[in-house]
């Protein structure tokens, strides 16, 4: 039992997967000495080579390419793009021929490769840092998406994607890296990596979250409750496949459903979110299932992209609004 | 518009490209590496040279006349309507069979769309490659059986895997040990237009940095659909290999021999641990890009009148026949075979069964989701509704 940061869960998944399984590879830009700019492979080059740890050239289509090549080869690569708004030059990679390398040889050639994009604002930074595209890759057949949002969580689904024999997006929340603390016991029997959690349960309304919201989302429902208002919080954790179940159960409690996410609101994760559940539960809902998210705006500078984030008070609001209907 | 070598600023920024590289040559210039001439004469090289049998001659002469008729016939099948489209290799067989015959068994091979002498050298079946094109499949060999990875359509995607497949074997202790069974080697297919890629130019830094056991094997076949090769690079494309630390050397495409000694040479060197080259076979694409190209509209007859005398096939015919290596009974037996594989091709080709519409949603994933499974039965029980109005 230990407590542990994001950053130390996931880098302390990552050993374990390199220790079990030695076809574990990590790559990418500055994963090596440097131990990755979050830290997150810190100390593995040190302790599993450079051969297994490897530091890239600076060109993302290249990392994700000849990963494709190591996984062909029978190695189950990790490679780690550096930030978000840096995975558009590997996407012909991991759309055209990661995703489909299964598909197009008749299940001859699986991929089992994590992609690990550090994802989402909130840290000040410049342009092209702090994005959210996973819809872009949960729109594409032959990917798997997930998201981590706690240390714990990081530790686990890690390891799984690792384990997993088809290619995994692995989108990490970056500001929850070195923030909150939570305790790990590595002797637990973790949840199946494609499944969703109720995080806190509550009886008026249900908020769906992920990533860096799922905090959002209890921040919410805490002061939520102090107006007398139940919320329940589920992590969706799995992007695709969604795992709608207990978002679904848990709406035919509560008839009403807000999903959040820091990616833009039109035709992202929440959209799927809101068209599945009507379809599912349609008479359950008491109210149209409403979405809290990035503005269909690019990412603004940073001094205004509270503004741009959906915040505690923001998702609150479209709860009343939700309550009101 | 202007010629950007005629504006290079002479001087200022060093010299005039024209003075350093000369102009252009149709016969790929003086640094051509070749065994073979166009009249079918062997002359010897310094650095590349072949000891071949009569036998081994005659394998090549019958792998290139096999692989045309091959190409021609799939030819003709797309025209019948028997395929969607069809990627032609017409004038590059030597450049495919001279690569393809210096592979060792555990080499690995990752091909374009158009490596269909690569292909047949590798021991994939035709019929296989006619499959892809008439879209029953997007290609049925098991690319591990045969060392062949499937056809690759985005324009130079597959220089990266190559490479990465490369870093696998290094990681797999299979370079550099002198065993000859074991010490493996990859090549990386690609052409001209595919040398402005990013793909393929990662591709060259990342084998550069990590001294990968891979070849890069560009056939310059002149055109890139429309565009000529001059508007992907105003110098020869091997010296660009220097620039990313690695050798490069141009071989006449057209010459099976040549290509043959260079190819085996280079991957002599990547399986040493040596690390990659590029070789450019120099060559021209005697037909169109695919059966959908028109290229009268873009390049004249003269150039591929004068390329038609530089026909590898013909040129090694001259050289068997005048050194007395074939005889009339050799060639009615070569013309036989070949019959007889077009007759299987076109039989073949005309019986490969249409995929069952439910394979759509085979194979998308290793571990497949309730999601798609849902769809997958969905479509199902729609498809059951018209059981009996059929």
């Amino acid at each position: 039992m230990s407590r542990i940061t994001l950053a130390k869960g996931l880098n302390a998944g990552l050993r374990k997967a390199m220790e079990d399984d030695p076809k574990v590879l990590v790559m990418g830009e500055d994963v090596g000495k440097l131990g990755g700019v979050f830290r997150i492979t810190d100390g593995l080059q040190k302790d599993f080579g450079e051969d297994r740890v490897i530091d890239s050239p600076l060109a993302e289509s290249g990392i994700v390419g000849t990963a494709v090549g190591l996984a062909l080869r029978g190695y189950r690569p990790v490679v780690e793009i550096q930030f978000d708004g840096f995975v558009y030059p590997a996407y012909d990679q991991i759309v055209c021929q990661v995703a489909k390398m299964h598909y197009r040889s008749k299940g001859r050639l699986p991929m089992p490769m994590v992609i690990r994009i550090p994802f989402g604002g909130g840290i000040g930074a410049v342009e092209h840092h702090s994005e959210s595209p996973e819809a872009q890759f949960a729109h594409t057949p032959g990917l798997k998406v997930v998201a981590c949002s706690n240390p714990v969580d990081g530790y686990w689904m890690i390891q799984q994607a690792i384990a997993c024999d088809d290619p995994v997006v692995f989108l990490e929340p970056k500001r929850q890296y070195h923030a909150d603390k939570a305790e790990l016991d590595e002797t637990e029997t973790p949840e199946p990596l494609f499944s969703s959690r109720v995080v806190r349960r509550g009886t008026d309304v249900t908020v769906a979250a992920y990533g860096p919201t799922v905090k959002t989302a209890m921040k919410a429902a805490e002061a939520a409750a102090a107006d007398g208002q139940s919320l329940e919080v589920v992590d969706l954790r799995t992007l695709s496949p969604l795992d709608l179940g207990p978002v679904v159960e848990s709406v035919r409690r509560t008839g009403r459903l807000v999903v959040c996410h820091e990616a833009h609101v039109n035709l992202g994760v929440g959209a799927e979110v809101a068209a599945r559940v009507q379809e599912q539960a349609f008479y359950s809902l008491e109210a149209p299932v409403l979405r809290v998210g990035g503005f269909d705006t690019p990412y603004p500078a940073s001094r205004i992209e509270e503004d741009f984030l959906p915040d505690l008070d923001r998702l609150l609001d479209a709860v009343d609004r939700s309550l009101d209907h | 518009m202007s010629d950007p070598s005629s504006a290079h600023d002479r001087g200022r920024f060093g010299p005039d490209l024209a003075e350093v590289f000369g102009p252009r040559q149709q016969d790929g210039g003086p640094e051509l590496v070749q065994l073979l001439t166009p009249e079918g004469e062997r002359v010897s090289h310094p650095e590349f040279d072949l000891d071949f049998s009569a036998d081994e001659v005659r394998g090549l002469y019958r792998d290139m006349v096999l692989v045309r008729r091959l190409d021609v016939e799939a030819t003709a099948l797309q025209r019948h309507g028997e395929l969607g489209i069809w990627a032609q290799l017409l004038g590059q067989e030597a450049a495919q069979i001279g690569c393809g015959r210096a592979l060792r068994q555990q080499d690995h091979v990752f091909p374009t769309y158009r490596e269909h002498g690569v292909a047949w050298c590798r021991g994939v079946d035709p019929l296989d490659l006619l499959g892809l094109f008439r879209g029953v499949d997007h290609g049925a060999w098991d690319p591990r059986e045969f060392g062949f990875h499937l056809y690759t359509i985005v324009i130079g995607a597959q220089a990266l895997h190559a490479t990465g497949y490369a870093m696998g074997i290094q990681r797999d202790g299979a370079v550099g040990t002198g065993e000859p069974d074991r010490d493996a080697a990859v090549v990386a297919h690609f052409g001209d237009g595919a040398s402005s890629q990013g793909d393929v130019n990662e591709a060259f830094i990342f084998a550069a940095s990590y001294n990968a056991p891979v070849v890069f094997f560009c056939q310059n076949n002149q055109w890139a659909i429309s565009e000529p090769i001059e508007r992907q690079s105003r110098i020869p494309l091997y010296q660009r290999a220097l620039g990313f630390g690695f050798p490069g050397v141009r071989v006449d495409g057209n010459d099976v021999l040549a290509t043959y000694a260079v190819t085996r040479a280079a991957l002599e060197r990547a399986r040493e641990g040596s690390g990659p080259t590029l070789v450019e076979a120099y060559t021209y694409r005697m037909g169109a890009h695919t059966t959908t190209d028109d290229p009268t509209r873009y390049r004249l007859s003269d150039d591929v009148e004068n390329w038609k005398l530089k026909d590898p096939i013909a040129r090694l015919e001259v050289h068997l026949r005048r050194n007395g290596l074939v005889d009339d009974g050799f060639m009615g037996d070569l013309k036989a075979e070949a019959d007889e594989l077009g007759h299987r091709l076109r039989e073949g080709c005309k019986a490969l069964p249409d995929p069952q519409a439910m394979a759509i949603f085979d194979h998308v994933y290793a571990e497949e989701t309730d999601e798609l499974r849902e769809q997958r039965e969905g479509y199902a029980s729609y498809l059951s509704t018209f059981e009996g109005a059929r």
